[in-house]
Formats: C-alpha cells, structure tokens, sequence
C-alpha cells in the first residue's frame, strides 16, 4: 500500500521502487474515485498521469538525473492555466475553455519533474470564503462534511487534507490558502506578492493574488516554493529578488526572534473564544521557547476588510471584462440581435451572483463621481498600512494572529450574508493589503473537532525566516 | 449613501450585465449592504497620503523588442464561440 | 460681410503615430503590416485568462525621441492606466493607456504657414496600445474581428486647440508626418493607416475668448483630408451658427466619396472610461542619462540641416528645402558635401538628373546606389571642364546606376572625354566654318547669335566631345 509523508521520504522509496510513480499516481487517481463526495476535484488527468508517472519511472531506472519534483503529485486550482487542458475557473463562462499556454509556475514544477494529476474545485473566480460559489457545486470539509473547507481554494485544500494529492496549489487573494489550510489542519501559504509570476494565474485582483502551496509537510511546500519563484519575461510583477534556500530552511530550528501580535486581533468582538484562548495560551509556550512576544496596537483592523473590497472589486472588475464571448468562453446566442445584447446575456448567464455583485461594486468606486471617495481613499489606506507594515517591522521579525476568527462553519451558514462572509477574511488581507509572506501552520483543534491553525507573517522576501520559525513551531 | 435602482441599471450597463427587475432589486440591497460597509473608510484621515497604486519593488521592467510567442491561428480561434478559419465573429453593433 | 472675418474656427488635432518597432507594446508579436489576418496574436493579445502585459522597451525610446524633437518636457515618472471599455477589437475589455500621465508634456512643431513661421503648440504625446480590427462588410450577420493590429504601440500626439485655418492644419500634419518619418519612430503611411488624424473643431466670434462647442471628426486618411474635413466643418458650423441653431457636441465621419462629414455618435453614448493605474505594470522611471542618450543619437533634424545648408554651405533657400524633404535625401547630400566642396553643383545634381532617375525607378535616396564618392568624382568631372554637363547626366551617369565605376575611366573609354586640345578643336572649328559660308557671312554682317548654331555644330561634329567654352572662344577668335 503506497503512503506518503513526505518528498524526502517518497524519493527514498522511488530509489528501491522502479515503478514507483506509477504506484503513486494510481493510488490517488484511486483515492480521488473514493472521495468523489467532497467534490474536491473538477478534473481528474488519469491517462496523462499514469503516463507521465510511467515514463518517469523509466527516466529515473534508466539513470537520468532526478528533477526536485520528480514525480510528486500536484494539483491545480481551477484558475491555474496549464496548456491543453480545460480551466474554468469554477464558472460557467469558461465551460469548456482549454488553455492555449501553461502559467509559469506550472512550467517550472513540470521541468523539475512534477505529475499534474487534476484540477480542483474553488469559489468562482476565486471569489468566496467558503467554496460554496462554485458553479460545479459545493467542495466538503473531509473532516467533517457538513462543513466548507474554506475558500477560495477550497478544493485544493481537501485534495491535500483527504491525501488526494501531495501538494497542491492554490490562490490567495485575501486569503484563499491560508483560511481553508486553517479550516482543514493542513499547512498552506502565500508568498510575498511578486515572489511567484502570476503569469497563467487567472486574474481576480492583480496587486493581492499570489499563487500559494498546501501541503502537509513544511519542507514539501518550501520545494515547490523555491521551484516556482523568481522572475519572469511574462510578468512584469514579478521580484527579481535572488530566490533563497527555503527547503533548507524548512529544517531549522530557531528561537529568539521578536515576534508581534496584534491587541485588537484578540480582542476583535468576532473571535471564537476557544481561538482565543488557544491563541494566548501559544504565546505563553513561545514565550517559553524562548521567543519574545508581544502586544502591539493596530487601529486598522476595522478598515481593512473595507478597503481590501473596495480594491480587489476594483481591479477584478476589470480583469473580467475580457470575458464577453468573442475569443472564448460562453455566448448566449438565442434571440441576439446586436453586440451589447450578446455581452449582456453571455456575462448575466455565464457569471455567477456573487461574481456579478463583485463586478457591479467594482464598477461603483472607479465610476466618475465616487472614484475619489472610495477608490483613491482605499489606495491611501493601502499606503498607510504600508508605512505601518514598514514601521512594525523595524521592532518586530514577525506577526502572528489566529488565522481565521472562528473554525469551519456549516454549509450554507454564511451564503445568504455577503458581508458576514467578508468579515471572515478579516485577519488574513492585511498581509495581501501589504504584500507580506504569510502561513497558516495547523496547530490546535477546536472542541467541535475542527481544526484551527496559527497565522505567521514576516517581512517582505524573508521567505526563508518564515519556514525556520513555522518548522520551530511545529517541532514538538 | 443611498443606491438606487437606477444606480443598478446605470452599473449594469457599465458591467455589460443585465437583470429582471427582482434581480435589479436584490442587487440594490446587496449592494447598499456591501456599500455602508464599505463606508467605514471615510472615517479614516487620509490628507496629503500618496495613494498607493503598484504593489512589489519592481520598477523599470521593460522586454526587448524581440518577435515571440505568436500562436497559429488554429490556435487562436479554437475557442471561440462563433468563428470561421480567418476571423472571430460577433453580432453587428447596431441592431438592423 | 465676410463670414471668415467674423468668425473664427478653432481646431486641435490629434494625431495617432504606430510605432516601427519589432514587436508589440505589451507582448511579442510582429506588428508587420498586411500579415494574414490574426496570424500575429499571441494569447496576451487574445486576452486569455491569466495573461499579462510586459512594456516594449523600443517604444519607450521612440516616443521620449520624439518628445525630445518636439521640444516636449520629458517626465521621469511614468506608469500605464486602464481605460475600461467593451468593444470586439478590444481583447481586454481595457486598453492600456497613458493617457491620464503622458510621457512627454507640452512642446511644440514648427511650420511654415501663409503668415510666416509659426509654433503649433502641443498638449502632451502618450503611448498607448491600438485596438484591432472591426471588418463590417465581410459577413451579412457579423461582423469579423482581426486582432492583428491589437496591441501595436502609438503616439498620441495632441495639440492645443491653437490652429485656426484648414492650411495650417494641413502644414502641421504634413510636418507631424515628416518628423516621424526623419525620426524613424513612424512610416507615416496614412493609407496603411500607421499615421491617423482625428480633428477637433469647433467655431466662435472672433471676439470671444471661450470656445464653442467641438465637433470630432475622424475617418481622415490623408492629409488632404484633414483639411478638406476641417473646411466642410467650419462652414457647416458656421451655417448653423448663423441660423441661431444649436451646435451638437458630437463624432463626426469623412466622407471621402463627397467630402462631407456625418454624425456618428452623439454625446450621450460617452463612457466612463473609470481610468485607474495598472497594477501589472511596474511604473518606469526615466534617468537623466537616459534622456540625454537619446537626445545625443538624436540625428540633426530637418530645420537644423536646412539653416546649416543655407548659411554654412551656401544653398538657396529652394535648394536647402528640397534636399531637406526627407532624411534619406539630406543624409545623402552631406555625405557628399563632406567630401566634394562643389555644394551648390551637387544639389543640382540631386535636384535635376537623379531626382529624375529616382522618380522614373521609383525608388528613394535609400535604395540610391551610386557611392557618395563616385558621385563626387563625376560632379568633379563637370567642375573640372573634362564632361560637360549634358553628357554626363545623359550618357555616364545611366552606366554608372548599372554598377559604381571611376567615372574619369568609364569617360575616356566611352570616348566621352570633352576635349580642350586647341588643335583638335580648331580642326573642328575649321572644318564647320568651311561648312557654312553663308551663316559665316550673316555672322560677319552682325548676326552675332548665329555663334550658338556653330557651337552647335561643332558639338554634332565632335560627337559631343568638343569643350563648348572653348569652341566658343576660338570661333568667336576665328570670325572676328
């Protein structure tokens, strides 16, 4: 029975096993089968990756070097282009639109050597906190399927979550890799904007998404994360900061960092008190590890979920403009009698509603009259929470904060409330609002046996200090 | 501040989205939700601060001028909804 | 009394440059003209999910070249906006755009008008990406989109609305376009549409210091149109003025079948474009040293040639203009002139036999290939009294366009050699005088214009060979 820990581990094996990847891949495209329910997976490439394992398999026995990648399994989210394949971003204006060109992280996990086994189940256009927006139905919390796993990457979480996958990518916009890692007890997490190009990621808000890892082993997600970053000729974004050894990071252990957190985060009115509780109890247990911790003011947290939607509908807005029906995508055709017709119908049909309030909202603060107001004020407050971010960090080497206030709700809890979603992303913005690294490490358990985790940040590109202090809390 | 319903329509139009009247409805009162929500941002003062228009530290990242990446037309239409093998196609402007 | 004297037409024109770079100004298709249609499309101009924009550093450099040129303010800090709109040959639903912070402020472009020299005042230059194409008349239910032109890089260059004749709009254009072309950010070709003006006009009392209501009018290929627009729309405006009817602030089309202009949108269908800084594309900022390469490779331009040509060199004014009219022409001339001190010959020359050649073989300086030096040679050849004139332009210079050759040897084996031996003219001179005793004596009787018949002669007799200067002395010696 093939079982998985770690790429550490699994290239030991593949050392003693010459059929090895075949054994991997056919053990998930198995679990995937088994697992249809939590609706995790979208699309499963079962033919391409047996032979894609097969052919490994015979690289690996017939001598030829081992990529970093060689042979792990990975899955993509539904916004993820890979090139002659269907991506749709969880909605109906994509239904059977196949990518012409693979995004640049993807190209870089295949030369080293990885399986892209499927794509997975999300938030239309990874738009959602719980993964219930999808327009191929809802994903399932394999710890417990009465609840969402989160959002928007839901589907690439339990895929990690349910062993259906060994890493999986995601998209974080404001938190749609850390909050379903925390909701399902996996490890997820977003790089410093820039670290990775966005070129293939389809776009929602151009200066918040990142292309984030889940795994279940530090190390894993530090591989694929040194595999995918750095820059690129298609991404004008993207860093051309040198690219450090996170893996070898992910190893050490470490103490005596200055680590902040944040008054209000604790005392914000929202916050499950178990969350609470545990959260404090941890400060008490780095503390004693050795760590310094302490209390901080942040008189931002009201603003920041406001100007996080204010900016991300902004841009998103935009950035779906493109999909009219003319080049690809869905077009409504009956009764058509003019173009502006044609992209009413196509976009009213194709976009789901929360899509579509998105769009409209967007539209609202960029549109003459309240731009002022609202747009260029939400930039401003993206500028002083800038300068804040800056400021902490001349005392502090890292943040930490529960990652989401309360543990995986119940299916259908929070559908009808637009804002009441909104607020669940209240301490996972701020560090897309500013571009810092962050990861969600599964730490605790709740009482109504879910899991939660703790939400790490650390400065700009430091990448590397954030692994070497999540692998110090995650060492027993 | 109020949103009305020809708030919605006039933001419908921009979208290129359009909706029944309940639909027009409903979304005026998500959409006065999502907007006092939002309002909050008026409490904070925001005089003489830059607003910030470009996330990262990339600056000046030009490509050379160099001919790549075009794909065969085969390609390029494959998706498209309505097409021949020369052009994509959308209804005329103006209805006849 | 005059309508022209009581009104006065107010015009600002914008004009829209295609840059002649390689490739487009956010991604790495050919911008070559006449390709197949979508045939140059990469999925960042199909605007497929996921897709993003990188800037083409060659475009920069044109447009800060021709900013330098136009005597604009250079600004350091630039970054690209998106203007939000739907349309079929808009891939984005956006196109990016600077033009909210363009890169070149202010400036101006010198032309000659009927009044003298003037300054036509700039507004700003930008960049921004052009759209594709709308083919209405392909299909009877469709109409049919080329996205090869989508994404090409332009210049808007826009102007204060300080031109006030249909003329000086027509100078301007004509100079925007030779600029361009001299610069070689631009071919300037109006036909392929690589060079597009559009025309803001509008009308009010000459007394009056704020404007009327404009009227854009586009759909103007060429230059001739431009003013012809312009005409057609200040007297229509005029007409309605005078009427007391109401000036529509609308876009208008030329007609080019009847000269016209129509209706074709009217203000309420304005967008709200909802410009807002692109977050995929990094601002750039432009150094000093950056600005001052370009200026220092910048190569000396039209008006500066011409005042070196005329007070330097010597030429007419005429001569200085015509040689100036494009860069490959003026190029030419003074690579000769820096090797041959006969300026006002050389410009003849250019002006006279090989303007000539030129236009019978269609081609321009560029592909012109007779060397400098050998030109130079054959102009010292005629200086020097060893060809003259006619022979050279009619019989060498033919043979030396087949290949470059020493025109000196090319003449002497041509037997083409004028000959200023005294004794063989004189035998000629003999032998025409023996020839025509009659005119010889008309001659003596007074008729002293009969000298150019017997230089004429004497030409026919030597087969051209004869130094008609010298011919001319000795009859006039011989018949004294």
């Amino acid at each position: 029975m093939f079982s998985y820990t770690s790429i550490k581990e699994y290239h030991s094996f593949l050392g003693t096993n010459p059929d090895g990847c075949m054994q991997a891949v056919k053990h998930y495209i198995a679990a995937i089968e088994a697992n249809k329910h939590l609706n995790a997976f979208l699309e499963v490439f079962a033919d391409e990756a047996l032979q894609r394992a097969a052919e490994l398999d015979k690289q690996r026995t017939e001598g030829q070097t081992m990529g970093r990648l060689h042979g792990v399994v990975v899955s993509l989210k539904d916004v993820i282009c890979y090139k002659g394949h269907k991506v749709t971003a969880a909605s109906k204006i994509l239904d059977n639109f196949e990518s012409v060109y693979s995004a640049t992280a993807v190209e870089r996990l295949l030369a080293e050597g990885a399986i892209i086994i499927g794509r997975n189940n999300c938030d239309e256009f990874a738009m959602g906190s719980s993964s219930e927006n999808s327009a191929f139905g809802t994903v399932k919390n394999a710890r417990d399927t009465s609840r969402v796993p989160g959002g928007s990457s839901g589907g690439s979480a339990v895929a990690v979550q349910a062993d259906l996958t060994m890493i999986s990518l995601g998209s974080d916009t404001g938190g749609s890799v850390r909050q379903p890692a925390d909701f399902c007890g996996i490890i997820g997490m977003k790089p410093s904007y820039g670290r990775i190009s966005r070129y293939g990621l389809i776009a929602y808000a151009s200066s918040f998404d990142q292309i984030g890892i889940f795994g279940k082993n530090l190390a894993d997600v530090a591989i694929a994360l040194e595999v995918m970053s750095g820059e690129d000729n298609f991404d004008s974004t993207a860093s051309s900061k040198p690219v450090a050894h996170y893996e070898e990071h992910s190893h050490k252990l470490i103490t005596g960092k200055k680590i902040a957190y944040f008054k209000q985060v604790l005392d914000h009115p929202g916050i499950d008190p178990e969350i609470k509780a545990a959260t404090e109890n941890y400060i008490q247990t780095l503390k004693d590890k050795g760590f310094i911790v302490e209390a901080i003011n942040f008189d931002w947290l009201d603003y920041i979920v406001p100007t996080y939607y204010i900016l991300t509908t902004a841009e998103a807005t935009s950035n779906l403009s493109r999909f009219d029906g003319v080049r690809y995508g869905f077009r409504s055709t009956e009764g058509i009698d003019d173009l502006n017709e044609m992209y009413k119908q196509s976009r009213s049909k194709g976009f789901g509603k929360e899509v579509q309030r998105r769009i409209l909202l967007g539209n609202f603060v960029l549109s003459s009259g309240y731009f002022d107001a609202y747009f260029t004020k939400a930039q401003q407050v993206r500028k002083l929470l800038s300068d804040n971010t800056a400021t902490i960090f001349e005392q502090y080497d890292a943040i930490i904060s529960p990652t989401v206030p309360a543990p995986a709700f119940k299916l259908g809890e929070k559908s009808d409330d637009s804002v009441a979603m909104y607020l669940a992303d209240i301490y996972t913005v701020y560090a897309n609002l500013v571009g810092l690294p962050s990861i969600s490490v599964p730490l605790f358990t709740h009482s109504n046996g879910m899991p939660f985790g703790l939400q790490l940040m650390t400065n700009h590109y430091e990448e590397e200090l954030m692994f070497a202090l999540s692998n110090s809390f995650l060492a027993k | 501040m109020e949103v009305t319903e020809q708030m919605i329509q006039h933001l419908a139009n921009l979208s290129r989205l359009s909706f029944s009247d309940e639909e027009t409805k409903a979304f005026k009162n998500d959409l006065q939700g999502m907007i006092a929500f939002v309002e909050k941002l008026q409490e904070v003062d925001t005089t003489g601060i830059q607003p910030l228009q470009h996330m990262g530290d990339a600056v000046n990242v030009l490509r050379e001028d160099e001919i790549q990446g075009s794909i065969n037309r085969t390609e390029a239409l494959k998706n498209s909804p309505i097409k021949d093998d020369t052009f994509f196609k959308v209804p005329k402007v103006i209805k006849k | 009394m005059n309508l022209m004297d009581k009104y006065q037409i107010v015009i600002g024109l914008e004009v829209h440059a295609q840059l002649q770079t390689n490739s487009k100004l956010f991604c790495g298709d050919s911008i070559a003209f006449g390709a197949e249609p979508n045939t140059h499309v990469s999925p960042v101009t199909l605007a497929h999910p996921g897709t993003l924009p990188k800037t083409n550093k060659k475009a920069v450099e044109y447009a800060v070249r021709l900013g330098i040129a136009c005597n604009c303010e250079i600004v350091r800090y630039n970054y690209f906006a998106r203007k939000n709109y739907f349309y079929p040959d808009l891939p984005k639903g956006y196109q990016i755009s600077q033009h909210t912070t363009p890169i070149c402020k202010g400036g101006y472009v010198t032309i000659q008008s009927t009044e003298g020299e003037k300054q036509i005042i700039l507004n700003r230059i930008h960049m921004e990406e052009d759209a594709g194409k709308s083919i209405h008349d392909a299909d009877d239910f469709y109409t049919c989109i080329d996205l090869n032109r989508a994404g090409t890089p332009l210049v808007e260059i826009v102007t204060e609305p300080c031109i006030h004749s249909s003329e000086d709009a027509f100078q301007y254009i004509t100079e925007l376009r030779k600029l361009v072309q001299w610069l070689g950010v631009c071919d300037g070709n109006m036909e392929e549409g690589s060079l597009r003006c559009d025309a803001n006009v509008s009308v009010r009392l000459k007394r009056e210091t704020t404007l009327g209501t404009k009227v854009e009018v586009k759909n103007l290929n060429s230059i001739r149109n431009v003013k012809k627009a312009i005409d057609y729309e200040a007297e229509r405006i005029i007409g309605l003025l005078e009427k007391g009817e109401p000036v529509i602030q609308q876009t208008r089309s030329f007609n080019a079948d009847n000269d016209t202009t129509f209706s074709m949108r009217d203000k309420e269908d304005a967008n709200d474009y909802r410009y807002f800084a692109d977050p995929d594309l990094a601002p750039f900022n432009l150094t000093e040293e950056y600005i001052q390469n370009i200026k220092e490779a910048l190569p000396a331009l039209p008006a500066e040639l011409k005042h070196t040509f005329t007070t330097e060199l010597g030429l007419s004014e005429y001569d200085a203009a015509n040689i100036c009219e494009d860069k490959s022409s003026a190029d030419y001339f003074h690579s000769v002139a820096a090797i041959n001190k006969h300026y006002k010959a050389i410009a003849n020359w250019m002006l006279g036999p090989i303007k000539q050649y030129l236009n019978e073989h269609q081609i321009g300086y560029a592909d012109f290939t007779l060397l400098p030096k050998t030109f130079s040679s054959l102009v010292n050849l005629v200086q020097e009294g060893k060809v003259n004139f006619s022979v050279a332009s009619q019989k060498l210079l033919p043979e030396l366009m087949k290949h470059n050759q020493d025109p000196a040897t090319l003449a002497e084996s041509l037997n083409l050699l004028q000959v200023s031996n005294v004794n063989e003219l004189e035998k000629w001179v003999d032998e025409v005088i023996a020839n025509m005793p009659d005119k010889v004596a008309e001659y003596k009787k007074g008729k002293k214009g009969l000298i150019g018949l017997f230089v004429g002669e004497v030409k026919k007799v030597s087969k051209g060979q004869a130094d008609p200067k010298m011919v001319t002395e000795l009859l006039q010696k011989k018949l004294s």
